[in-house]
């Protein structure tokens, strides 16, 4: 039972331990529309929080995916380039992009919980 | 906070209401506020139309009429089609050409076929021309035609598999019409312009109807079994894998019609004939070949390689350019088109399309990506 926590660009990152499991949220994805492509990170790649990991792309447009915390990623999920739409039907689950071991659990801190984000979502809808 | 002030500026098509109603994502566009999408979504509402039709709210387009004695030779001087050569009621795709030969906006360019309009043509050009071809034309043909702009008309396009049977319900003489051709009809009673064309790649029709019987109409047409409502982010997708042009992207006034692979819009008389703005260079490229040709491409891998993705050749130099480029639904997999050096220009090139700094591997292709499907009896 991690927690999960949320970033001002919508992406979700679930933590266990020292590693954290990082997708786009439900909001995301509703945003995109129909997503065609993903590219997942490699294993051993260095992110830094915020910079780019993966990527998006719906019908229309390319979009970054960053990662919410530093660190090294642990696994890219494989399956999702070959079903990119599982983004779609399970942005907070099945489709998850990448496993993360995080470098510093202190940015976590600087990240939403679920009840923050919630309330964000709910303002940019307004 | 800044969406909503740029919102209040944005003009409103007479669908804006209806719009609303069925759940569109409204985006600025060509100074409209207009539907990107509705709830089916870009990828199901472009399968959609290829599949039975798709109703399109294209009122942003220019329209107007031009009227003058010799109006046909009047407007010959700004476009390289053969517009003498048309028949009543009948519709032909053409551009306005600067002095150096470089597309101002494309068109569309009917000569009506009904009685009282034997010295008209029919305008139809891109929204976000409009105000500077109707100044253009009104100012380049003063004394010889006479621009009445038509503002006040939607213009809603009706495109699919299931299009003819569709609004042959309401007008029974649509079936039998000819791909670009044109009548003034009855549609419950108001009377319509109807077009045989579109910009899908499908047989369809584009319906030009007074603002206040829109809604209306567009209820009616969308009422029928298959037909749903079609947003803009479609649009694109549908018109790209019809190779077809987006004036803005893959042509505007740095790009002549040999350069954009549309030497077939000037006609054999106008070739002979020359008198166009930018003849000479244009009937030089036609016979010595352009520097650049715009081509279809096909990454051939997964990722889709959007406008301004440079191409390269297989030694890394830069070849060209990707002027439109995303997934295609039908093709199920990316599709693009764009400018290559001539050298390039042969279907099966490889080429290869830098992504994100990757060089991914694509080829020329052949446009269409998917063939054209136009009514021609």
């Amino acid at each position: 039972m991690g927690q999960k926590r949320f970033t001002k660009d919508h992406e979700w990152i679930k933590v266990e331990g020292q590693s954290g499991t990082v997708g786009i949220t439900q909001f995301a994805q509703g945003q995109l529309g129909d997503i065609v492509f993903v590219e997942v990170p490699t294993a051993g790649k260095v992110v830094k929080a915020g910079g780019e990991a993966a990527v998006v792309e719906s019908v229309k447009a390319a979009s970054e995916v960053y990662s919410p915390v530093s660190g090294t990623v642990k696994e890219g999920n494989a399956a999702l380039p070959l079903a990119p739409e599982t983004v779609n039907s399970d942005p907070e689950g099945a489709g998850w992009f990448f496993k993360i071991e995080i470098a510093d659990a202190k940015e976590l801190d600087g990240l939403m919980d679920q009840a923050a984000y919630d309330k964000f979502v709910a303002e940019l809808s307004a | 906070m800044a969406d909503n002030q740029l919102a209040e500026n944005l003009k409103t098509t007479p669908l804006e209401a209806l719009h609303i109603a069925l759940g569109a994502k409204m985006v600025p566009f060509a100074g409209y506020n207009m539907p990107v999408q509705y709830p089916l979504g870009v990828l199901k509402e472009h399968l959609h139309t290829r599949d039975q039709a798709g109703l399109f709210d294209v009122s942003h387009m220019g329209q107007a009429v031009l009227r003058g004695a010799d109006v046909a030779a009047a407007m010959e001087t700004l476009v390289p089609g053969d517009l003498k050569g048309l028949a009543a009621g009948q519709i032909r795709y053409t551009v306005l050409l600067n002095q150096q030969g470089g597309i101002i906006d494309d068109l569309m360019v009917t000569r009506p076929g009904e009685p009282g309009m034997e010295d008209a043509l029919v305008l139809v050009v891109n929204a976000a021309c409009k105000d500077a071809d109707f100044a253009h034309i009104a100012a380049s043909l003063r004394g010889r035609a006479v621009l009445t702009r038509d503002d006040q008309a939607a213009l809603l396009a009706l495109q699919g598999p299931a299009a003819a049977t569709t609004l042959a319900h309401f007008i029974p003489a649509a079936a039998a019409m000819g791909f670009m051709t044109s009548l003034v009809d009855n549609f419950s009673g108001t009377a319509v312009r109807l077009f045989r064309s579109g910009y899908t790649g499908e047989d369809g029709f584009e319906i030009s109807a007074p603002a206040a019987a829109a809604e209306a109409l567009a209820k009616a047409l969308l009422a029928r079994p298959g037909v749903q409502p079609i947003g803009l982010g479609a649009r694109d997708s549908l018109r790209l894998e019809a190779g077809l042009c987006l004036y803005g992207s893959d042509i505007d006034t740095t790009t002549t019609p040999s350069e954009a692979a549309l030497n077939w819009v000037i006609g054999a008389r106008r070739r002979a004939e020359g008198g166009f703005p930018g003849a000479a260079k244009i009937l030089d490229q036609i016979k010595a070949g352009a520097a650049k040709k715009r081509v279809g491409i096909k990454p051939l891998g997964r990722a889709p390689a959007r406008a301004h993705t440079e191409i390269q050749n297989e030694k890394g130099d830069k070849i060209g350019e990707i002027t439109s480029g995303g997934f295609g639904p039908s093709v199920n997999g990316p599709v693009a088109m764009g400018y290559v050096d001539s050298a390039y220009a042969k279907t099966g090139t490889k080429i290869s399309l830098l992504v994100r700094g990757q060089p991914l591997p694509g080829e020329v292709a052949a446009l269409p990506f998917v063939p054209h499907r136009y009514f021609k009896p």
